[in-house]
């Protein structure tokens, strides 16, 4: 199991996969743990080949318990380890809910910072993939408004082999949200990247990006919808429109700060994300940007997401997923304010 | 009492009646071999000082001292028995009624206050004592356990065969935890891992208001053997018995042979919290019924019969029992206040732009206040 060094073209399920490898040789306290990920290596193949090489004692297959999977994660932590547990489908977090959030998310909180529990817990989330019911949530803000857990989602090949590593490296417990739908996706991955930068000597975990700058409108995604904002993007700049996009990262901590000099810059605010509107993500954008821009925004911030509806069968999924029209609707109503 | 279900009494390891009177046990009895006279003085005085502990804690809740209290009344002998089997390198995950487990691990009893005064969320380091925090959510740290108890199997401190170095890990519940599907969990989760755990479960009859017979229709201990985990009932009112059940439990997770669930079968004399009460749903013949069980009496009736209860150490006793009643109180009474800004502190490991800017926020809202600072407009 040599270790891959520069730069490869690789879709970003392998780039967690390589990051996942990188963190098993850097660190022996690292552990993975969850369901079908040992011999099958996952339902997404995510944790492919990592068993026969890292062993069944540090890639566990686990009974089929989600409660159990963090409780027992947690009990490693408290005895130095770091586990990485798989959460085969979004829609099966919920039994490992309790744990999470009761004890995952403030265990440091109430030991008065004796005890850090430093587990990853990585969620392929989101739909379009023509999955069954159950297969194709959005939880993530539920684990956001829950003091004590980061929750991030990588959008691109790159991001994903960087911030799993950063993820494992947190002191904190981090919810990886997967976009599923992208695990196929290739980008560009530089195998040597620096987990933590050398000058500022931050992770930038914490952070969101401007993946594509502009001056008209700022759409603002994360996850799944960062690379149909950047279509979006595109089809704009074909009607002189210019719209810089910002690919949000991590929800807890949410950058506001970097959506608000943005939203200074442009006057203009969409915010997209899978997970139904009420309560989501874009509204705690939009409330902030409100507070933050008032005084130069040219039009309300306009939120782009799910209905307040079960996500629906998959033969109606692309009609409820905020897709490049609708996307494209919201901006028009932004701009025509 | 009933004779089937999980109410039943049968079957139970004992090696001391109520009356006091010694009981052989073939497999049990050398485990307790080696248990002298000052051994069980030094048992009996733990539970005393417990029971002084728990009533203080009682009182001081009925002052306004406290927001609430959980008793350990009449669980004396489950929680010394257990705890004084514990080697120094074992690790315990209690709930949060397990006063004298915590006394036998060298906590200071005090600091159980401080998580029901409302001042802090936990009150003591674990890694002092290897004794976690108290786990509120019930069976929720079962979990944490097994997992623990896997990281020991990895560290290789297990099955060494050296006394010093060797493991064990022990969760506590009640007998309404084992209907969780977290205690299940762990069931099957330190099952299939052969995790070196002790599940010690104290079936106290109640609770808050349910009796066992709302959470199964088994002994609780009959459970165990369906996870393949060995299982044992025991008097939790025979601080012997409950020594020597767990030392074998003990010996079995250092030794690499896997988890063990023990049904230590007690009573909460008391009620479930200072915020209860029982008369509404249980008889006061059962509450005496139980009063003749007292896991303190038949250990001082023992200790007496043998001679081995002089004057002097009771007196002794008594005072000690006085000493620590104030001392409590007089530690309650000095706890303090925290300071308002400190709920920020520690959600986080590190900077958290959220956290901070919202900490910024109120203490520039709290310094706003005429006369300034912390705390100046309430």
């Amino acid at each position: 199991m040599s270790t891959t060094t520069g730069t490869q073209r690789i879709t970003l399920a392998k780039a967690i996969n390589l990051g996942l490898r990188r963190a098993l040789e850097s660190d022996p306290k690292v552990l993975l743990m969850g369901e079908d990920i040992g011999a099958l290596g996952g339902v997404f193949r995510v944790t492919d080949g990592l068993h026969k090489d890292f062993g069944a004692d540090r890639v566990v297959d686990t009974p089929l318990a989600e409660s159990g999977i963090i409780g027992t994660a947690i009990g490693l932590a408290l005895r130095g380890y770091r586990s990485v547990c798989e959460i085969q489908f979004d829609g099966f977090i919920y039994p490992a809910f309790d744990q999470i959030t009761t004890q995952l998310s403030r265990m440091h909180y109430r030991s008065q910072g004796r005890l850090s529990l430093p587990v990853v817990i990585r969620v392929p989330y989101g739909g379009g993939i023509g999955a069954i019911e159950h297969h194709s949530e959005s939880p993530e803000v539920l684990f956001a408004h829950t003091a004590g857990l980061r929750v991030v989602s990588p959008s691109t090949p790159a991001d994903a082999y960087v911030m799993i590593q950063q993820a494992v490296a947190s002191p904190d417990p981090v919810l990886f949200f997967e976009p599923k739908g992208r695990y196929w996706d290739k980008g560009d991955v530089d195998l040597d990247a620096p987990l933590v930068d050398t000058a500022s000597g931050e992770t930038g975990l914490d952070r969101a990006v401007v993946v594509r700058p502009g001056t008209d409108l700022t759409l603002v995604g994360y996850g799944p919808t960062v690379g149909t904002c950047l279509k979006v993007a595109d089809a704009a700049a074909a009607e002189g429109t210019s719209i810089e996009v910002v690919d949000l990262r991590t929800l807890s901590p949410l950058d506001a700060a970097t959506v608000a000099a943005s939203v200074q810059r442009t006057g203009r605010c969409v915010v997209v994300h899978e997970a139904p509107v009420l309560y989501g993500a874009g509204a705690e954008v939009a409330a902030r940007i409100t507070e933050e821009c008032f005084y130069h925004l040219q039009a309300p911030v306009l939120r782009v997401g799910g209905f307040h509806i079960p996500y629906p069968v998959s033969k109606l999924e692309h009609e409820y997923l905020p897709s490049l029209d609708r996307i494209l609707d919201a901006v028009d109503r932004s701009l025509a304010y | 009492m009933s004779q089937t279900g999980p109410l039943t009494d049968s079957g139970l390891v004992q090696l001391l009646t109520p009356a006091g009177v010694r009981l052989e046990h073939p497999d049990y009895s050398p485990r307790i071999a080696h248990l002298d006279a000052e051994a069980l003085r030094g048992m009996y005085r733990d539970m005393v000082l417990v029971r002084r502990f728990d009533n203080e804690a009682t009182a001081l809740q009925r002052q306004g001292e406290l927001g609430l209290w959980a008793q350990s009344l009449g669980q004396e002998a489950a929680q010394i028995g257990s705890g004084r089997a514990l080697a120094p390198q074992d690790y315990v995950f209690p709930s949060y009624r397990e006063h004298g487990v915590a006394h036998t691990r060298g906590v200071d009893l005090a600091n159980l206050l401080r998580l029901f005064r409302g001042i802090d969320h936990g009150g003591w380091n674990p890694a002092d004592h290897n004794f976690h925090l108290y786990t509120l959510v019930i069976g929720s740290h079962t979990l944490h356990a097994t997992g623990y108890a896997m990281g020991v199997q990895r560290d290789g401190l297990v099955g060494t065969g050296d006394p010093e170095r060797d493991m064990a890990v022990v969760a506590y519940f009640g007998d309404g935890a084992t209907s969780q599907g977290d205690v299940n969990e762990a069931l099957v989760f330190s099952a299939v891992n052969n995790a070196g755990l002790v599940l010690f479960c104290q079936n106290n009859q109640w609770a808050i208001s349910e009796s066992t017979t709302r959470q199964s229709r088994a002994p609780l201990a009959d459970r165990g053997p369906g996870f393949g985990v060995p299982s044992v009932r025991v008097d939790g009112n025979d601080v012997l018995a409950c020594y020597a059940v767990t030392a074998e439990a003990l010996e079995r997770a250092r030794s690499g042979g896997g988890p063990t669930l023990i049904e230590a079968f007690t009573y909460r004399m008391g009620a479930h919290t200072t915020s209860d009460d029982p008369s509404r749903y249980r008889s006061a013949a059962e509450e005496e019924y139980w009063r003749q069980r007292d896991p303190i009496d038949r250990v001082r009736a023992l200790l007496a019969a043998e001679g081995e209860l002089p004057a002097e150490f009771e007196a002794q006793l008594a005072a000690d029992s006085d000493a620590l009643g104030e001392r409590i109180r007089a530690a309650v009474h000095a706890m303090g206040r925290p300071s308002t800004s400190s709920m920020f502190d520690h959600v986080y490991a590190g900077p958290n732009a959220i956290v901070d800017a919202e900490r910024a926020w109120f203490q520039e809202y709290e310094a706003s206040f005429l006369g300034g600072g912390e705390g100046a407009h309430r």
